[in-house]
């Protein structure tokens, strides 16, 4: 008897999360069309997404950001070098480190670090601004002001997504190669200039537009997933905190996922 | 020209057969209603009566099971988005909490439907926004954050970001909630001079009885998801209808109790 009501139980909430994850997949597409229909068709509509909204996204998702990046890019490039340097030893191939950076960081780290992190520090803050503005009637009132949520709000933070975070990809490759050419040419007494040569001859373009094209997937989806997520609180402010846990975690998760699948795809 | 026509002419809002759902509950059930031109429309019940999803109907923010909502002559119900966005120029609203945007300050509040809808250069802008501003009595806290007023200004500013454009309808949600009543008295106030003022067609969803026998011209009383009465404040206090003399005296509902249904709600069993 109890097993039966414990099936029941599972079946119910395996049915109620299958069809809230389609709902959300649904709507996300649905948010993904209609900021771009914005980014487009805004003009002709009379209500034009607004530049100086993108910049103020682009500060607070970018700008902002350069110096915790610096940091991570520094010390991951740096890591990637003390690792390499000290299994390549094994063999006596020390050398071959600079390959292993360059390669590692453009295609793989730089990318997913920046990935994680923006999830974590700008769409934790957007989902619950969103989700703030959602308890206070805010989205209500600008929808009844004649202000379309989705162009005032997620298409300003899509282009700025799309924009910011190939270009902190970008500079995190270029950090993380330098924190990795610190420690190389301590260790391994080579010359910084003999370091960058190396990683420009062993570089191909290849190798960077992998990691910005990731960046690009990653954008839209750390967008998506705070909106989507800070759209559909309902509970007051403890909605608001557990939309913006949800949001970050589902965020992380979804880039993760499409790393590896991306990984799988560039690699075959 | 019949009486009925000369009404429906000059009819600012016209709800017709509504009926609405939230999720599998009915929550409006099939609702008629108009409010005239320039007339001050009440719709007051208790909690649970779906008075304020009958004002988020009107607002245009849900679509209905059934039935039409005519505002200015055009149904919200089936007009285009771009149609719908030219009315909104002549609605404005005043939410409970007054929905004032946080990251603005009160002038960038009261300026953001000029500054979306109109290309006015800036200074005139700013000059229409104080305008309105003193307007609510507000005159010289346009610099302040929404954090930094009471909740009888933020209203009240509310108020000045809804009457910026000058519209043809004004919505309140709840005006008086969560004010005392000297601050409650003084928008009721506001809203009899703005109406004297710009002629504007007025909907208030509340439950304060003072505050809507001083300002109603009209009152729509629900219950329950039903129009119990449409009257004036002295059709509405003289009838004899029990629950709106229930409404009127304060008296508590008696809530009639199925034993059976009372026995499965308490074991956590679901009724047929």
């Amino acid at each position: 008897m109890i097993e039966k009501k414990v099936l029941r139980t599972f079946t119910e909430k395996l049915g109620q999360v299958t069809i809230r994850g389609i709902e959300e997949l649904g709507y996300s597409l649905a948010l993904l069309v209609e900021s771009a229909y914005w980014l487009v068709f805004g003009f002709h509509r009379r209500q034009a997404v607004k530049l100086p909204s993108i910049f103020e996204q682009m500060m607070h998702i970018g700008i902002q950001a350069l110096p915790i990046v610096t940091i991570l890019a520094f010390a991951i490039g740096m890591m990637l070098a003390i690792q390499g340097i000290a299994t390549l030893k094994t063999f006596g191939a020390e050398s071959q480190v600079v390959l292993g950076i360059a390669l590692s960081v453009t295609r793989e780290f730089s990318p997913l670090i920046i990935g994680i992190l923006v999830a974590g520090r700008s769409g934790s803050a957007l989902a619950a601004r969103i989700g703030t503005m959602q308890i206070a009637q805010e989205i209500d009132a600008l929808r009844v002001i004649g202000i379309s949520p989705v162009r005032y709000l997620v298409t300003p933070a899509m282009v700025a997504m799309l924009i910011m975070l190939p270009s902190l990809t970008f500079f995190a490759d270029l950090v993380a190669l330098l924190g990795g050419g610190v420690y190389s040419s301590l260790e391994l007494g080579m010359s910084l200039q003999a370091y960058a040569d190396r990683t420009i001859e062993v570089l191909k373009v290849d190798d960077i537009t992998q990691g910005l094209y990731k960046s690009l997937v990653f954008a839209v989806i750390i967008t998506l997933v705070s909106f989507v997520n800070g759209f559909s609180v309902t509970a007051g402010s403890e909605g608001v905190g557990k939309a913006t846990t949800r949001s970050v975690v589902m965020s992380i998760t979804y880039i993760i996922i499409a790393d590896m699948v991306f990984t799988f795809v560039l690699t075959h | 020209m019949t009486k009925q026509t000369d009404t429906q002419q000059h009819a600012a809002i016209e709800v017709e057969d509504l009926v609405t759902h939230y999720g599998s509950t009915k929550i409006l059930d099939h609702v008629d209603m108009q409010v005239q031109t320039g007339e001050i429309m009440v719709i007051m019940g208790g909690s649970g009566s779906g008075k304020s999803t009958l004002l988020r109907y009107m607002l245009g923010l849900h679509e209905a099971t059934s039935g039409s909502i005519k505002l200015l002559g055009h149904d919200i119900t089936t007009i285009s988005a771009k149609e719908m966005d030219e009315l909104r120029k002549n609605m404005g609203v005043s939410f409970q909490g007054g929905a004032l945007f946080n990251s603005m300050t009160v002038g960038e509040n009261v300026c953001l439907p000029l500054r979306e809808h109109t290309h006015l250069d800036e200074n005139t802008m700013q000059i229409m926004s104080r305008m309105k501003l003193s307007v609510v009595n507000l005159g010289g806290f346009e610099d302040l954050m929404p954090a930094q007023l009471s909740g009888g200004m933020i209203k009240r500013a509310a108020l000045a970001r809804a009457i910026i454009m000058d519209p043809k309808l004004l919505f309140f949600d709840e005006p008086s909630a969560g004010l005392d009543p000297v601050a409650a008295a003084e928008l009721d106030d506001l809203i009899l001079r703005i109406r004297k003022a710009l002629n504007t067609t007025i909907v208030v969803v509340t439950h304060d009885l003072d505050s809507t026998f001083r300002i109603a011209d009209r009152i729509t009383v629900l219950d329950k998801g039903n129009i119990l009465m449409i009257g004036t404040v002295d059709e509405v206090r003289n009838s004899d209808n029990e629950r709106i003399q229930s409404l009127l005296n304060r008296e508590a509902r008696h809530v009639e109790i199925n034993a059976d249904e009372y026995l499965k709600e308490l074991t956590g069993q679901k009724s047929d």
